[in-house]
């Protein structure tokens, strides 16, 4: 089929995982042209990543996943050494003149594949000083001795920021390594005074290699791997490889395991906004808040240990199922909790929206207007706290969600006010529907096998998606010849929430940057890889 | 302000007793409850840990954010974290070590005043388990925490449980 009756002809994926389509595009033209089209009809790029394909098809691929009302849209661009590119260092046109959220993937794209925009910004994003300029990780032939003081020098490296000029203006830069306890990135901050000119994040402190980690590994291995590229969001990963694996394989999960791996979604959903509200509060000087969520936390946290074997979920959703089942009494005690959670988290609702003192801290701080959120493609909770509907676990124009959530009818949470309140306002939402959501799904859990086989089906490929408890969380897949992994790229939302924090700071002060930050907490090892 | 204080008053006090023995039963607990009266003696209420995430996948930050926590009250134990590196005893480092963040670690280290410990958190930054050999080293990793600086504790798991860390900071003050 195509789409906007662009010249690129798609083919559905099948199973049950969220609407995918995969198509190709003939050259560089058709693949702008596209894009331009996906963005005059409200589209989004949702992620960007490159494959060294030249050992199976003598060529390097761009893949891009853009996201329209129907679902997603995966596109390759077979780029040929030779020609009148450059032989080394293929090029393809430049979309982040259509989509600012393309210019930090292109530029990660080249530092690990070598393929690289004809223009735009060309600096380098993940690779710091720990690897040669014209040495790229996911080439086959890129060889690279491995051990502790051979291999490349670990040089230190500069970085061109853009600077501020003008009387009284100065700069201040903050990291890699934070005053809390959080993951590392620098930030530097343009300021007169007090005032926030400009911000501008430097990250990629947390790059592992993850992607160079994934080539060779058989499926089992990937889920494990998966599970650890954002801790806090390891059951949204977990579950979009295990459907992108399973949409690869031609294997569809049986209803339980879909359920199952539901409402564990759901419950990381509530464990990650419980903790963020607390250090919400906290940040406004309102330790009160952080004690009561904490606690909620806690507990939520030790009825996961109970019943799902770990704090987090992690490991329990593989491809083909997940490897956990619950008997009556765990999905009683399930519900119960759900019950009594939601009693306190409304009692603390209340405290805190009748806290003048916290209220003046959430109100109009750092906001973004839905139209910044549309360009710069964001997903989520933050898109959504601008007053976009969009989420991939709700009905909207021409999109169906997928199963368990086409039955349960889905509620999104929306706010329009775009600040700090604004998404303390949807978390409380989304809490109180993923309470009852849980309760659905416990209550409604089909029977049968949990799990079903998943035998690797070689040369595969699939894309999954799921609604994360950030936003959308996805991972396409390439199998090889053997069935084993060729290559995988997970894409947490971060990436595009990034920028718009650099804008949601721009009205307010620097003491209110914790709080902003705090309001999306966006994760670096899930864009840093 | 009513409302609040009702809740206060109503949560009460749900610290719990400091965790039992570890599995291995390296340190029993009547030593446990000894460390407790040592790290007052040694450092009169005031071991202080500065965080550093070299390149985790932010589960272990889950579980240490958990330590203050009401139930487990690191801080009631006379231990807190510090923003700054020039004030604390400790560093708590997550792992694996990337090469990104491998100069920044080494610096923290050299702002941390002697005596100092350092405790290696997580199976990436102890190099052990199935995690450790998921993010073993390459061309953008370090490997384990050891691997860059010295450690003195290692608190493996994936993430480590709030009361494994709690054991291994005290651990590694006992070594002190």
């Amino acid at each position: 089929m195509l789409f906007h009756a662009e010249p690129i002809e798609f083919t559905a994926q099948a199973g049950p995982g969220a609407p995918a389509w995969t198509g190709r595009a003939a050259d560089g033209e058709d693949l702008l042209r596209f894009a331009v089209s996906v963005h005059r009809h409200g589209g989004r790029i949702a992620a960007l990543w490159g494959d060294d394909r030249r050992r199976e098809d003598g060529c390097f691929r761009l893949n891009c996943v853009f996201s329209l009302d129907e679902g997603h849209a995966w596109v390759t661009l077979d780029l040929r050494a030779g020609g009148a590119n450059d032989g080394d260092c293929p090029f393809y046109p430049d979309l982040s003149g259509i989509f600012p959220a393309a210019n930090r993937m292109q530029r990660a794209t080249r530092d690990l594949v070598g393929i690289c925009c004809d223009g735009g910004d060309q600096r380098a994003w993940l690779r710091h000083g720990a690897w040669p300029e014209h040495w790229h990780p996911l080439r086959h032939d890129s060889v690279h001795e491995v051990g502790v003081g051979v291999g490349f020098p670990n040089l230190p490296s500069d970085y061109d920021f853009v600077q501020v000029g003008g009387e009284g203006a100065h700069e201040i830069p903050v990291g890699p390594i934070h005053a809390g306890i959080i993951e590392p990135g620098h930030f530097r901050f343009s300021v007169i005074g007090e005032k926030v000119l400009r911000l501008e994040q430097r990250l990629g402190y947390q790059h592992k290699g993850v992607e160079h980690r994934f080539v060779g590994t058989d499926i089992a291995a990937g889920a494990k791997l998966v599970g650890r590229v954002s801790g806090d969001s390891t059951c949204a990963y977990a579950w979009a490889y295990a459907t992108a694996i399973e949409a690869a394989c031609g294997v569809a999960p049986p209803p339980r395991a879909l359920a199952l791996r539901a409402l564990m979604l759901e419950r990381e959903r509530v464990a990650n906004h419980l903790g963020d509200l607390g250090a919400l509060g906290n940040d406004a000087a309102f330790a009160f808040g952080l004690t009561q969520f904490m606690r909620l936390k806690e507990d939520w946290l030790r009825l996961n240990a109970q019943l799902f074997g770990h704090r987090f979920m992690m490991d329990r959703i593989v491809p083909g199922g997940v490897v956990l089942d619950l008997d009556p009494p765990a999905l009683r005690m399930i519900v119960e909790q759900c019950d009594a959670l939601g009693r306190e988290v409304k009692d603390i609702r209340s405290i805190y929206e009748e806290h003048p003192g916290l209220q003046d801290r959430f109100l109009t701080t750092g906001a973004i207007t839905a139209e910044l959120a549309r360009e710069l493609s964001l997903t989520g909770m933050a898109a959504r706290a601008t007053g976009i509907i969009l989420d991939g676990r709700c009905y909207r124009q021409g999109y169906a969600p997928p199963a368990p959530y086409a039955e349960l009818g889905v509620r999104p949470a929306t706010d329009e006010r775009g600040d700090v309140a604004a998404r303390v306002a949807v978390r409380f939402d989304e809490i109180f529907e993923s309470l009852r959501l849980i309760k659905e799904l416990a209550v409604g859990l089909p029977d049968g096998d949990s799990r079903v086989e998943c035998a690797p089906r070689p040369c595969g490929c699939g894309l999954g998606v799921v609604e994360g408890w950030r936003g959308e969380v996805i991972v396409g897949v390439q199998l090889d010849e053997e069935g084993r992994i060729a290559r995988a790229h997970p894409h947490d939302p971060s990436w595009q929430i990034w920028l718009a924090l650099e804008h949601a700071v721009l009205a307010d002060i620097v003491p209110d940057f914790p709080l902003i930050n705090k309001s999306f907490n966006l994760s670096y090892s899930g864009v840093d890889l | 302000m009513i409302p609040l204080l009702k809740r206060i008053f109503r949560t009460g006090i749900l610290t719990e007793p400091p965790p039992p023995p570890p599995p291995a039963a390296e340190v029993p607990r009547a030593e446990i409850e000894r460390l407790n009266d040592e790290v007052l003696a040694i450092l009169g209420r005031a071991l202080t840990i500065r965080e550093v995430d070299a390149g985790s996948c932010n589960g272990c930050e889950l579980e240490i954010h958990a330590l203050n926590n009401a139930y487990y009250n690191l801080e009631g134990c006379g231990i807190k974290f510090v923003a700054s590196p020039r004030h604390a005893d400790m560093l708590l480092v997550t792992g694996p070590v990337t090469k990104n963040m491998e100069n920044a670690l080494r610096i923290a280290y050299d702002c941390t005043p002697d005596p100092k410990l350092v405790v290696a958190v997580g199976d990436c930054g102890c190099g052990c388990g199935e995690a450790g050999r998921l993010f073993n080293e390459n061309y953008a990793t370090c490997g384990a925490v050891e691997n860059v600086i010295a450690v003195d504790v290692r608190v493996p798991g994936c993430p480590p449980t709030p009361t494994a860390l709690m054991q291994g900071i005290l651990a590694a003050v006992k070594r002190r």
